[in-house]
């Protein structure tokens, strides 16, 4: 079973998202890297782009995939984790930590919309069927 | 060893070469190159053993069965191939004047007839070079015939989920939006999840048939109704058109525009990749938009038609004339088989792949569509085997290898997990399907025994499993003398 | 039966084993009005003698031409190695190499091709090649339009000096995706792209398409061109004959950053003239657009002993993967061209790659001097050419290639088909597979067939006259 940390927010596409100060911090879940398997590529926005929530953010590419992200809220990108563009296999293998994508400054507070770590862990269940 | 690291300063193939001079150029010094490009100076009989051995590490027609599902990968004659190399043919400039051109005018002309006769539509254009063009200007004739009429509301293409990868990208490519159909368990398309989809923004749906799930869609004739009646046009795949071949016509189902795959249904070499043929088949109200050039006949006179004699057209699609030579090739294969050998592609397609799937069927492998009759093709789902083993299709198919024998197609279509996609087409011997059979039923048989074996396949290829991570990740797509290339 | 293998005892067999009665109870699925395909135009099945009798008389009926037509197809000697091994059914009848570990062959040669290519255009990378130049070239600006983040009005410069065919392809292809292309004039003195339109020129733009030679055999003053691409934001993109880049700078060394991306018709090398195809597009491009570059590319990697392999690589942005979201719907390339085209550039290396090029520039200035002794055979450009030329005649050019071909001389091609203004026009081309007899046959006919014109265009007045 892959791993849900209960401090994070979920989206229903597989983004997990941390707050952090005025900013948050967005990634791909554990279930989402293992689907995807050994990730070979990340495509990340540029500083200052905005997006709206559920609007394609960034492209992660495994051998057999390429995937969007989806944007789980909306905002303003004020960070990219660089590190992953020579490294993506980071997000395979530190999905919560040192895979993180970037960091947005939110628009609003629509983390309303977002799910729970015991909501998520329904969700993957019930696709797995 | 790489052609480079053969190379040694000073050597040539000098019987090969221009003879030496020494000419003046008068122009300036900053347009000229000033480095020497990287290419290998090696002798004639180096470049020639070295990618005849090269050769020799590929699988092939010529060589192994190929049982690659939607790829009809049959027997590709060598009297035809021979033939296209006829100097006349060969060393034909394609801005000839048309009087110098009347031999091969008269063979695209001729194949163009017989495209049409075989696929039941009125119009053909032979200048798409491969299929996915060939969806390309079918869709743009769709978008152009809706634009004449002032319909410019028509924004969406509909494509079942079962479609080739090129359905939907050839759309988007024409500027269309893509709604994507379910289909039914039958595999047949879901008649009312259509239904609910069509609408005033239809501009047309993109079909296979049969499908890419190996089975004829039954309900055909109500598709194209249901799309016709809401205003929309129905495009043909002929990526499978070898499964019909002589039997069922595209433009007797109802279908408007369609393309050919001349490197599938008409056995030209697929050459490592290609050249391929796309050449498109029209209904009568779409002819005034097909891709230039055509040739037409006057009298017993061949000529161009261009953007002049046609101002309708959707335009040019490549350089010249497509793929001329694979034209060339197609026409005369149509000319061996002639009527009688069309009817039999389809019959004997059919049986090979009914056949095969019985046999399989016998031996304990799951077919996808149990119910339902093969086409050309049919679908082994691996899915049983994956989850009580832990081997994966692809673990068959590299095993399958080791037995020398070409892998089915492997994941797709992307609908059916686990699956291997089974094509043998016509050419092949009843010896050659038992063969493959047995085969399979061996590589079933280790993976119960020793499931190792299949996860480490291939064994006696010139490379084992090859790391295809490795190579996404720490590019090295050209050789370069300066680095070390860490192997 | 043409090609099927069975005997009745095969069928009866197989067809026992499925369970069926006779074959076409195989197609009780399809609905019975449908299966009825009536094939009565198309003629009986002929045997390999009797279409080789046919294919025969078709191609003499083509045969034997002195040419002297370039205009994007060009005839160079081409060594007899070269089709013999690509004709190898290993080579011929091998599917794309999906299954890696059994197409070593073609993955290894490649890779050769494309460290080749990519030497050649001083760029990057390369890929394993795309349909053919047009096709290219419109590829080439759908990626360069992706590509470009800095500039997205989705505005396009191509020359008029591209090649006619070239341009309306791309219009054809990159129209339907609300790309818009802007004409660049060409200086009548030079026959070159207009530096003072571009130095006029206030819009916005995407990509500049740069061709070298272009179409009128003229070479472009491509670092101008180039540093004014990148001065506007916008990516360059040099559209190239292949051969000349044995001589003239790559694109990659253009300017000060070099083209972006290098695309055109890689036929020169190699590859027969066969009536305009197949032939193959070339695409290389700088590292940074890797990930935007269409179609197959082939990477170096490990198997899993440690030995080196090659694979398909960078697959998850193609069709079958991505689907609507492709960066591409191309799904073949032109594999058996490329690999005639990898052992033709082997045989030929650095040195004979030049030799043909500089051996085609030097025929090409001797035929221009011996037409220039003829009356009324003028150059209409000024300036540096590579192997063509567009030279002004005194007497209608579609006549006068009617004429020639009654000696069997392809004279050249008709500029009026594309550009009105110079319907007085022809454009020929001299490659190193012409001699010296050649050359002075040609100049020989044409200024005969000139004579003979005028001298009926003069007949005619008379009788005019005296009527």
């Amino acid at each position: 079973m892959s791993s849900v940390p209960k401090a994070l927010k979920y989206s229903k596409t597989h983004e997990w998202v941390r707050e952090e100060d005025d900013t948050v911090i967005i990634g791909i879940t554990d279930h989402a890297q293992t689907m995807l398997g050994d990730l070979v590529y990340v495509e990340l926005p540029e500083l200052e782009f905005s997006f709206e929530m559920g609007q394609e953010c960034a492209v992660i590419e495994s051998v057999k995939a390429a995937a969007d992200i989806y944007c789980p809220i909306s905002g303003e990108v004020v960070e990219i984790n660089e590190l992953l563009l020579d490294n993506p296999q980071l997000i395979n293998e530190d999905p919560y930590g040192k895979g993180w994508l970037l960091r947005l400054r939110p628009f609003e507070n629509d983390f309303k919309e977002l799910l729970t770590a015991e909501q998520y862990t329904k969700l993957v269940a019930s696709e797995a069927h | 060893m790489l052609i480079f690291e053969q190379s040694q300063k000073g050597r040539s193939a000098r019987a090969q070469l221009p003879r030496e001079i020494t000419a003046e150029l008068d122009i300036p010094a900053h347009l000229l190159r000033q480095d020497e490009p990287l290419l290998p100076e090696v002798s004639e009989l180096q470049v020639v053993r070295h990618y005849t051995r090269l050769s020799r590490k590929n699988f092939s027609i010529d060589t192994q069965f190929y049982p690659l599902g939607s790829c009809t990968m049959k027997y590709n004659p060598r009297g035809v191939h021979r033939l296209a190399f006829l100097e006349g043919f060969l060393n034909h400039h394609p801005l000839s004047l048309e009087t110098q051109s009347q031999g091969f005018m008269a063979c695209a002309y001729e194949l163009q007839e017989i495209l049409k006769n075989v696929t039941g539509m009125k119009g053909v254009s032979l200048t798409p070079m491969a299929g996915a063009q060939g969806e390309f200007a079918g869709v743009a004739m769709i978008r152009a015939y809706h634009e004449s009429r002032g319909d410019t509301a028509r924004t969406e293409i509909l494509v079942p989920d079962a479609a080739h990868g090129t359905n939907p990208a050839s759309a988007v490519q024409c500027g269309y939006k893509v709604r994507e159909i379910p289909t039914g368990i039958d595999g047949n398309v879901d008649i009312e999840a259509l239904r609910a989809a069509v609408g005033p923004q239809t501009a047309g749906i993109m079909l296979t048939n049969p499908s890419t799930l190996g089975v004829f869609e039954q309900k055909i004739q109500e598709i194209a109704k249901i799309v016709h009646q809401a205003g929309g046009l129905l495009y043909y795949d002929g990526a499978n058109l070898n499964a019909i071949l002589g039997k069922v016509r595209p433009g007797d189902m109802g279908f408007d525009v369609m393309h050919i795959n001349l490197h599938k249904t008409f056995a030209t070499p697929h050459g490592g990749g290609g050249p391929g043929g796309g050449p498109v088949a029209v209904s009568e109200r779409l002819v005034p938009f097909l891709p230039m050039p055509i040739v037409a006949k006057s009298g017993d006179f061949y000529r161009w038609l261009t953007e002049a004699d046609c101002p309708q057209t959707i335009g040019r699609l490549s350089s010249f004339m497509g793929n001329a030579g694979i034209i060339l090739r197609a026409y005369m294969y149509a000319r061996l088989l002639g009527a009688e050998g069309m009817h039999r592609v389809a019959e004997f397609a059919t049986l090979n792949a009914n056949y095969l799937l019985a046999r399989l069927k016998a031996a304990g492998f799951t077919p996808a569509y149990p119910t339902r009759r093969a086409s050309h093709e049919f679908i082994i789902t691996l899915k049983q085997e994956a989850k009580e083993l832990h081997i994966s299709a692809l673990d068959v198919a590299k095993r399958l290898l080791d037995y020398d024998f070409h892998a089915p197609t492997m994941y797709f279509p992307l609908l059916v997990p686990e699956c291997l996609l089974i094509e043998p087409t016509e050419t092949e011997s009843k010896e050659a399907l038992d063969a493959f059979a047995d085969a399979m039923i061996k590589v079933l048989d280790e993976a119960k025994a020793n499931p190792e074996l299949l996860k480490n396949a291939p064994h006696h290829l010139p490379v084992r499993r090859l790391d295809e991570v490795k190579a996404a990740r720490e590019l090295d797509l050209v050789y370069d003398p300066e680095r070390s290339h860490s192997l | 039966m043409p090609f099927i293998p069975h005997t009745d005892q095969d069928i009866q067999a197989m067809l026992a084993t499925i369970g069926a009665a006779k074959v076409e109870d195989l197609f009780d699925e399809i609905p019975t009005s449908l299966r009825h395909a009536s094939l009565d135009t198309t003629a009986s099945g002929l045997t390999e003698m009797e279409l080789s009798r046919l294919m025969r008389e078709r191609a003499k009926q083509d045969g034997d031409l002195l040419c002297f037509i370039g205009a994007g197809a060009y005839e160079h000697h081409i060594p007899a190695a070269v089709w013999e091994v690509a004709s190898r059914g290993e080579f011929l009848t091998a599917y794309t190499p999906y299954q890696a570990e059994a197409s070593q062959g073609t993955l290894q040669l490649l890779y050769e091709y494309q460290t080749m290519m990519a030497s050649l255009m001083g760029l990057a990378v390369s890929n394993a090649s795309l349909y053919d130049g047009a096709s290219a070239l419109a590829e080439a600006i759908l990626m360069a339009v992706r590509a470009n983040r800095k500039n997205q009005s989705h505005q396009v410069l191509i020359p008029a000096t591209v090649h006619p065919h070239y341009r309306q392809v791309v219009e054809a292809i990159v129209g339907q995706q609300g790309i818009q292309l802007t004409e660049v004039p060409y200086d009548p003195k030079t026959g070159t792209t207009s530096l003072s339109f571009l130095e006029a020129f206030s819009g916005n733009v995407t990509a500049f398409v740069i061709p070298q030679p272009n179409f009128f055999g003229q070479i472009e003053e491509v670092d101008a061109l180039t540093d004014w691409a990148h001065a506007h934001d916008a990516l360059a993109i040099a559209v190239v004959n292949p051969l000349a880049m044995a001589i003239l700078k790559a694109p990659g060394q253009w300017g000060q950053d070099g083209a972006d991306i290098a695309c055109g018709e890689g036929q020169p090398l190699g590859v027969p003239l066969a009536s305009g195809g197949p032939y193959y597009g070339f695409l290389c491009c700088k590292m940074d657009f890797v990930r935007q570059l269409p179609g197959r590319i082939v990477g170096r990697t490990v198997d899993a002993e440690g030995k080196p392999g090659f694979v398909l690589t960078l697959q998850a942005r193609e069709q079958h993967i991505r689907r609507a979201k492709a960066t591409s719907n191309i799904c073949t390339n032109q594999g058996l061209l490329v690999t005639a085209s990898t052992i033709h550039m082997s045989l030929l290396g650095p040195k004979g790659l030049r030799l043909a090029a500089l051996a085609s520039y030097q025929n090409t200035r001797l035929l221009s001097q011996k037409l220039s002794a003829i009356p009324g055979v003028k150059r209409v450009f000024h300036g540096a050419a590579f192997h063509e030329m567009v030279l002004r005649l005194p007497q209608p050019v579609n006549q006068v290639l009617v004429e020639l071909a009654k000696f069997n001389i392809q004279g050249g091609y008709a500029m009026g088909a594309t550009y009105f203004e110079l319907n007085d026009c022809l454009l020929v081309c001299v490659t190193e597979t012409k001699t010296i007899l050649d050359l002075d046959e040609y100049a020989d006919k044409l200024q005969f067939v000139l004579e003979k014109l005028a001298d009926t265009g003069v007949t005619l007045e008379k009788k005019t006259l005296v009527d």
